[in-house]
């Protein structure tokens, strides 16, 4: 266990002296040296680094910098791709996710995701929302309907779309899809949910509103989120860390990683010298 | 004092409880269904392949009786067929000829037309033009080979008659012009498929060099195009071969060797009537007593069939393989 | 040469050959046209309500279509009820589930092959196993069975392009979401699928209707008046009918008009036929275009 007991130490003086704190939050992700090759292809090169829990971890670098690689690695989505081996270990609630024994229809259950072109399903809003509980066995319409309502109640497409539940979730807009496949995300209760470039299709009201909703979001869940955008990431990360041709090159608290990054490489990236 | 917990609803209304146990428990019933969906797709998935083996394996178990009282040399180079007579033959060679012939005849026509006017359609044509004939293609591809059959029965085969005089139009020439008509579609589309898949950067190239259209068509567009323009060929051929009731109708049947004796050579005779393989297991195939040798020999002749298809494509499986190949390469 | 002489010349050359393709293509919509007015002009004399709804009277010398084409109907749906689910189990294994490999690549040569095995043949199969072997007969059954088989490539590659054109997005949404492999496939993928399949199907269909070499050794009766009960007995099929009146009847030229008539019937089942799957096809893309 790599979480310390901590002292009992002011809040202030962590912050001044610190860069982030071990013993402050809780870990959900532990990765460990993790590589990733997709056949001869090395896309993640001995990456380790904790992920916080109940916050918004952002994940940044140029396009092609395994940002997205390594975001899909943490549900395995990843292995979708032919081809793909990893070494290393990404540890969730003491298990190693790539340990035989984990279920994968579980580990996605528990973590969530949102991709980057909001993919609802050919089906009614409704039947979007409720097709994640549908499949892990609730079967009672009552409930069904408690979950859809509260899930689209929290992401604040409720008030939009209450009437029109049964018209296909096709007919929303770009930034209404998108609230929906995260009212969706939601419907499954996960721990974690992770952000595939959330409002890189979308308009900028649209984008507004859902980074409105991520910042709300993360009382209740722990939040990865990939984007290309450091503004962003700036505004509504907690932590940031910085990938470069399949490397971690920083990880820093996001306040102190936009204001005093240690890398030269990091530097200039987010002083928007090449990228 | 902070222990790590497994617990993560510490101080929220959410239900969520994850633990290592939840992530390593597997549902039995819910693995059971996709494990048999999944070894349920394979074997469909496979079924291809045992359906191949076992119609090679079949006609070899049927054939195997009369290969083994015949021999394999005199059905492929037995002159006479008689398997009703008291001494009955099973020499196929009348038929293997008789085949070729036809089919050799139809692609005379349909190679140039078809590849023409697959040139026309892919590189000549106007976008709006070539929108309109690539129907016309398909079409032809639907058009039910006995409605063909009838076609060069009523039609051509009086005018081949009267074209060379003959007392019964039905000959292999006459076979030969409507098999051509069953072999376009397949030359049409395979030929425009491959001058389509030739990079567009091949041409423009040439054009900035002041090539005329026809001089970028000669020049680039075919010669990138060969292999599969060679497959189209190959794939008009297996199709002609195979094709059964237009030949039915329109070649007459006859079982004598479709030869005749020019300055001492002797040449095949377009203008007699002929049958080929296809036909012949048509026609006897319907009566024939099951078993019996007769049956076993047309089993015999089905395999020489097979055999001449199943070469003829798979060459033209290489080549479309290769030229795809090679395009990719560059 | 003059630099304007040889610009002259290589035009002239062009000119010759775009000529000549032209006429060639000019040739191929003759050609259909011609086949489509020769066979309409000689039908639509005979064909009429009574000429498809009555049974063949008179040694077929008078009288209708009727148990033809409801024996073509019959086998035709029987093939395709036979064919779409094991080629759509195929194209699931092939789309889904299958990586990337030996055995992939020996299925998809194998699929490739049977699409060129001559239907002859595949009568050949269907009369030594469905009928003789498996004691069918020569049945309504044997020949939907062997015409199965004929047209199962094609019922595969149909229903593979159709899995091809689902978005892979459905399928990361529904395994993001903790959902089984099959739970996507079924819930997810198999119903945006399922017009593409129809497709696929109804060309089959129309595939099979067409057929005459098979079903000559698997099933089809010279000559039937009745409509098939099961799926035991023979039947007779619109194109082996045409078959027999033009080469096998005793009386080819007092029965011609009808001949004309069943080859345009045929003509208008196959081309209906396409026509339909084709609209599914249109409908259905266009629709997906404005989503």
């Amino acid at each position: 266990m790599a979480i310390k007991e901590a002292e009992p130490i002011q809040i202030d003086v962590r912050e001044q002296f610190q860069p982030y704190f071990e013993g402050d939050v809780k870990k959900v992700f532990q990765v460990e040296e993790l590589s990733l090759w997709y056949g001869s292809n090395q896309a993640l090169k001995d990456i380790s680094f904790d992920i916080k829990e109940k916050q918004v971890t952002a994940i940044i670098g140029p396009s092609g910098c395994g940002k997205s690689t390594f975001l899909k690695t943490l549900n395995r989505m990843v292995e979708l791709n032919t081809n793909v081996k990893t070494s290393g270990s990404i540890v969730y609630h003491d298990i190693d996710i790539f340990d035989p024994s984990v279920n994968l229809v579980e580990l996605r259950s528990a973590i969530g995701m949102v991709f980057q072109k909001p993919n609802p399903f050919a089906k009614s809003i409704f039947d979007n929302v409720a097709f994640g509980p549908k499949i892990h066995g609730v079967r009672n319409k009552k409930k069904l309907k408690e979950v859809v309502e509260s899930s689209l109640k929290r992401v604040g497409l409720w008030d939009e779309v209450k009437d029109r539940l049964n018209e296909s979730a096709l007919s929303l807009s770009g930034g209404q899809q998108q609230r929906l496949c995260i009212a969706r995300c939601l419907a499954v209760e996960p721990e974690v949910i992770l952000m595939d470039e959330p409002t890189s299709a979308l308009d900028p009201i649209s984008s507004a509103k859902i980074e409105h909703l991520i910042e709300e979001l993360k009382e209740l869940y722990s939040i990865v989120v990939v984007t290309h955008n450091m503004q962003q990431a700036a505004r509504i990360s907690d932590h940031t860390a910085f990938f470069l041709h399949g490397e971690l090159i920083e990880y820093n608290r996001t306040d102190r990683m936009f204001s005093n990054p240690q890398d030269q490489r990091t530097k200039d990236y987010v002083s928007g010298r090449f990228g | 004092m902070r222990l790590p917990s497994l617990k993560t609803n510490v101080d929220s209304n959410q239900s969520v409880v994850v633990t290592k146990q939840k992530l390593t428990q597997k549902s039995f019933v819910t693995n059971l269904g996709d494990y048999l969906m999944e070894k349920l797709f394979l074997v469909l998935g496979t079924l291809a392949i045992f359906i191949l083996l076992l119609i090679v394996g079949f006609l070899f178990r049927e054939g195997s009786d009369a290969i083994r009282e015949v021999g394999i040399s005199e059905f492929i180079f037995g002159q006479s067929w008689y398997p009703s007579s008291s001494d009955p033959r099973y020499g196929a060679l009348p038929f293997i000829i008789s085949s070729v012939m036809v089919t050799v005849g139809a692609l005379l026509l349909a190679v140039p037309w078809g590849i023409f006017t697959a040139i026309f359609i892919s590189e000549i044509a106007p976008k709006r033009l070539k929108e309109m004939l690539k129907p016309v293609v398909e079409v032809f591809a639907i058009f039910p080979s006995v409605v063909l059959g009838f076609i060069a029965l009523i039609v051509i085969s009086p005018i081949v008659a009267n074209v060379f005089n003959l007392s019964n139009g039905l000959t292999a020439i006459t076979a030969s012009v409507i098999l051509s008509v069953m072999a376009l579609p397949t030359i049409i589309s395979i030929a425009e498929d491959s001058l389509n898949s030739v990079p567009s950067d091949f041409k423009e190239g040439a054009y900035a060099l002041g090539a005329t259209k026809w001089e970028v068509i000669k020049d680039i567009s075919l010669p990138a195009a060969k292999s599969g323009i060679i497959a189209a060929v190959m794939l008009g051929f297996g199709r002609a071969v195979g094709e059964t009731m237009t030949v039915l109708m329109a070649a007459g049947n006859a079982i004598d060797m479709p030869v005749q004796q020019l300055l001492g050579l002797t040449i095949p005779d377009f203008l007699t009537s002929v049958r080929t393989l296809t036909a012949n297991i048509a026609i006897e195939g319907s009566d024939v007593a099951w078993g019996s040798l007769h049956y076993s020999a047309l089993f015999v002749v089905g395999m020489i069939l097979f055999v001449i298809t199943f070469i003829v494509n798979l060459i033209a499986d290489l080549l479309i393989n290769r030229q795809r190949g090679a395009l990719r390469n560059d | 040469m003059t630099n304007a002489a040889l610009i002259k010349k290589k035009r002239n050359v062009q000119l010759m050959w775009v000529t000549i393709c032209a006429t060639f293509a000019v040739i191929t919509v003759g050609t259909l046209a011609f086949l489509f007015y020769w066979i309409i002009v000689g039908g639509a004399e005979v064909i009429s309500w009574s000429f498809i709804t009555q049974m063949p009277e008179q040694n077929m010398t008078a009288g209708g279509i009727w148990p033809a084409l409801v024996g073509t109907i019959y086998v035709s749906l029987l093939t395709i009820a036979i064919s779409v689910p094991l080629g759509i189990g195929a194209a699931i294994y092939l789309n889904e589930y299958a990586k990337q490999g030996r055995l992939v690549r020996l299925i998809r040569l194998s699929i490739r092959n049977l699409s060129g095995v001559p239907s002859i043949v595949y009568g050949l199969f269907g009369l030594g196993l469905f009928a003789a072997t498996f004691g069918f007969g020569r049945s309504l059954i044997a020949a939907a069975l062997t015409l199965a088989i004929m047209v199962l490539p094609w019922v595969i590659t149909g229903a593979e392009e159709a899995l091809k054109a689902v978005p892979r997005s459905f399928r990361e949404g529904g395994l993001a979401l903790g959902a089984t492999k099959w739970q996507t496939i079924r819930q997810l993928v198999l119903p945006s699928a399922i017009p593409g399949m129809a497709t696929g199907a109804i060309l089959g269909l129309a595939r099979a209707a067409g057929e005459t070499a098979p079903i000559i050794l698997t099933g089809a009766a010279y000559f039937l008046p009745i409509i098939p009960h099961d799926i035991k007995e023979q039947f007779m099929a619109l194109p082996y009918h045409l078959y027999i009146l033009a080469t096998q009847h005793s009386e080819t030229a007092t029965v011609r008009p009808i001949a004309y008539g069943t080859a345009l019937v045929l003509i208008i089942l196959v081309i209906l036929l396409n026509s339909v799957a084709i609209f599914i096809r249109n409908y259905y893309r266009r629709k997906n275009e404005l989503l």
